[in-house]
């Protein structure tokens, strides 16, 4: 059942969709029938899936900075006080300005290449991780604090030993977040100004009304974005099997 | 009681001054002063625990008994009037914190991502040391838990989780432990065992265990001090003699019991905004 649902849920969907068709009777180059679609992605299959790799790479690599750096300015920010009073203040002022209004900025400076997406898709997952990391880092349980402290810990060591490991579970929250917003920042990046990947294909397949491929490559993406948060959402389970994944009134059915 | 209401709040609060002999100190407090939200939670306090003795601390909630605990373990800074004398040493500074004190609290306070023998030895990891593994294997033991060792907190039960904060204590080996609470999240029979079990394996150690239950000041304490009214001031308590843990169905201890929960109703009544005595 548990590899069934979705697929009974994809399947409900793609009936949905075409009842649409139906119904509605749009031309295809509206929206196109799924029938239609699978058979402009079996056409394209080769270059959907060149475009998605380059797409994919980008959102690694973005989750990879972004989560680093992120982590690494919540540490900052919980172990240095002037860190707080300075960097906090415009931590959340960058958040003002839209990303997406960055863009154009990011593929001027950084070039049509991969490099303007990664760094995209590392401003984007950024301010989660930073942000929910650095809560879970000012909510330690107060008597882990004073029981360390009486123990003889330095700061350093509650950082490490307590704060840290405590936080884990507020970091693990902010990374499925951030890996749900991953592709956002490399497709925007490529709607931009790209010479691969699958925002590149979808804003270039548009223009030439080849709407099918389109949705082709849309799909693609989603499915990608899907697996990707299944991934990282199964390695956070395991990484900290003590953080209790259900509220004791939803047990086992 | 009554005849504290009308003391000015500056009077030494320890009215009980048999705390003479203690010239190889537990813990000393000379004119302590806390303030709280710009009002004294207690003011100009004396309290002389000696060496080697339970000492209770009872009164109601909010009064302060939790502060002065904290004040005691070097968490809570005070007003720089005031002295803690802890152990041998000389008078600690406000907020530094003793070598010499284990600290266990209300809740086991286990860390959720370690098991129970790395709990154990949790200490001598937040110091850099080695932990002494054939220890704390032997002190679980002690406290029941030998084959638990491997197991996470989330997989005990209440009892068996304080029961493995309690060989973390006695893992640190501390002449002094300050006890906040430390059964009142358990059921009556676990919590009656573990007050045996405490008893026994910290004889010889000084103790300030604050507590809500009178019956467990009763049992396991050879001194019993009730806090209240605010500022808060001290006042002994009468209790049995021999020796601890004392039988529950003792009849001293039962007839102590009722004039024990008498005082602490009229303590209530004390710290009770708006009431007049």
């Amino acid at each position: 059942m548990r590899f069934l649902r979705p697929l009974i849920i994809i399947a409900g969907l793609v009936l949905i969709w075409q009842i649409i068709i139906w119904l509605s009777n749009v031309p295809h180059f509206i929206l196109p029938a799924p029938a239609r679609v699978a058979e402009a992605w079996w056409v394209h299959h080769a270059t959907i899936l060149g475009h998605a790799s380059v797409t994919l790479l980008e959102i690694a690599l973005g989750l990879m900075f972004g989560a680093l750096l992120g982590a690494l300015s919540a540490l900052a920010l919980a172990y240095f006080r002037p860190a707080r009073r300075w960097l906090l203040p415009v931590l959340v002022a960058s958040q003002a300005i839209p990303v997406f209004a960055l863009a154009p900025i990011l593929v001027l400076w950084l070039g049509y290449g991969i490099a303007s997406k990664v760094a995209m898709a590392t401003l984007i997952i950024y301010f989660p991780v930073a942000t929910s990391f650095y809560d879970g880092l000012r909510r330690t349980e107060p008597g882990w604090t004073d029981l360390a402290r009486t123990m003889g810990a330095s700061r350093w060591v509650l950082l490490t030993r307590i704060r840290v490991p405590a936080a884990l579970p507020a970091l693990a929250s902010g990374l499925r977040v951030a890996t749900a917003v991953a592709p956002i920042g490399a497709v925007v990046g490529e709607w931009v100004g790209a010479s691969a990947g699958l925002g590149y294909l979808m804003l270039h397949a548009n223009g030439r009304v080849q709407i099918d491929l389109m949705f082709a490559a849309l799909l693609t993406l989603a499915f990608f974005a899907v697996i990707i948060y299944f991934i990282v959402d199964t390695s956070l389970r395991r990484a900290l099997p003590w953080q209790p994944d259900k509220l004791p009134t939803e047990q086992e059915e | 009681m009554t005849n504290n209401h009308n003391q000015p709040s500056d009077n030494p609060a320890s009215k009980n001054s048999r705390a003479d002999k203690n010239s190889c100190a537990g813990i000393s407090l000379t004119a302590v002063s806390l303030r709280y939200e710009g009002k004294y939670l207690f003011k100009e306090l004396q309290l002389d625990l000696p060496q080697g003795q339970c000492s209770a601390l009872l009164g109601p909630s909010g009064v302060g008994k939790s502060s002065l605990l904290r004040l005691i373990a070097g968490l809570q800074p005070f007003e720089p009037s005031g002295r803690v004398i802890i152990g041998k040493n000389q008078a600690q500074l406000p907020g530094h914190l003793s070598t010499e004190i284990a600290y266990m609290a209300q809740q086991d306070l286990l860390l959720p991502w370690l098991n129970a023998l790395d709990n154990v030895t949790l200490g001598a990891r937040l110091r850099r040391q080695r932990p002494d593994h054939a220890r704390a294997r032997d002190l679980l033991r002690r406290v029941g838990l030998a084959d638990y060792e491997r197991a996470l907190p989330a997989t005990l039960s209440g009892g068996m989780r304080q029961r493995v904060a309690l060989a973390r204590t006695l893992m640190e080996d501390r002449p002094i432990i300050l006890m906040d609470e430390p059964f009142s999240a358990l059921d009556a029979i676990t919590r009656l065992r573990l007050q045996e079990l405490a008893a026994k394996l910290l004889r010889g150690r000084t103790i300030l265990l604050v507590t809500h239950d009178p019956l467990e000041a009763l049992r396991i304490s050879q001194r019993i001090f009730i806090m209240s009214g605010r500022p808060a001031r001290l006042s002994e308590a009468r209790l049995p003699e021999g020796k601890t843990p004392r039988d529950p169905a003792d009849t001293a201890l039962l007839a102590d019991h009722a004039e024990l929960l008498h005082r602490l109703r009229a303590a209530d009544g004390d710290s009770a905004p708006g009431v007049e005595p």
